[in-house]
């Protein structure tokens, strides 16, 4: 299964291991690790839609085999309450060379900023409250859209 | 197959609505995600200034969409505001 939807944590290392295990075609693994920042905010609570975020993330990785030649790809990506440094999201990719590692790796993270069905809840010591999305994600996305 | 309409609310949305999933009959004037939006933001408030936010989004059957897609009886909508993963 290379999309999982969980609250327990990962092991990067044993993540990493298993995506080109037995795979001597892998030339190349690029990963992406997403974590709390704790400068304010003393935890984050993530909701989903269990049932399309599976499905959606699915697609991305679909697309981005679409367009570059990829090994193996694996995206965790954790649900409910995260404290400052924890580790919320994973996207590790393999292929022959490390451009389309690299690229698939940032395409993915894109898109699942923008079309993953989460929402982020963050406590601070002035309360708590719905992140609100970003216009530098939806900017990151035009970038893939206009290169198709 | 289900005859009704399922309607979902997640995150910020269902917290201020004060609900996560309704119900709704099918009617002829809901054939699109935007009727049925219409006909939600009917009820008044809070629903009218929730459901008419500039930003909200929908999925049909689990896939994101406009407002012009089509809703049939059976079908899962949802409303939710842009999303924040990641």
């Amino acid at each position: 299964m290379s999309v999982s939807v969980q609250e327990a944590d990962f092991d990067v290392g044993a993540e990493l291991a298993a995506l080109t295990a037995g795979d001597e075609a892998a030339g190349a693994v690029a990963s992406f690790v997403g974590l709390v920042r704790g400068s304010e905010v003393s935890a984050m609570t993530l909701e989903h839609y269990p049932g399309m975020t599976e499905k959606a993330l699915a697609e991305i990785v679909e697309q981005a085999r679409g367009r570059w030649p990829l090994g193996s790809v694996r995206v965790v990506h954790r649900i409910g309450r995260l404290l400052p440094g924890e580790r919320i999201v994973l996207v590790a990719v393999s292929s022959r060379h490390r451009q389309a590692a690299f690229a698939a790796c940032e395409f993915i993270m894109d898109y699942l900023k923008t079309q993953a069905p989460f929402w982020k809840r963050e406590e601070t010591a002035a309360g708590s409250r719905w992140v609100d999305a970003r216009e530098s994600d939806d900017e990151a996305l035009g970038r893939w859209r206009a290169t198709p | 197959m289900s005859t009704s309409i399922r309607v979902l609310y997640f995150a910020s949305l269902r917290e201020a609505l004060g609900c996560g999933s309704e119900e709704l009959p099918p009617a002829a004037d809901i054939a699109t995600v935007g009727a049925l939006r219409a006909r939600i933001a009917a009820r008044g408030a809070p629903w009218q200034q929730l459901l008419e936010a500039k930003n909200l989004r929908a999925a049909v059957n689990q896939t994101m969409v406009g407002f012009d897609a089509p809703v049939r009886a059976g079908d899962e909508v949802a409303f939710f505001p842009p999303v924040t993963g990641g």
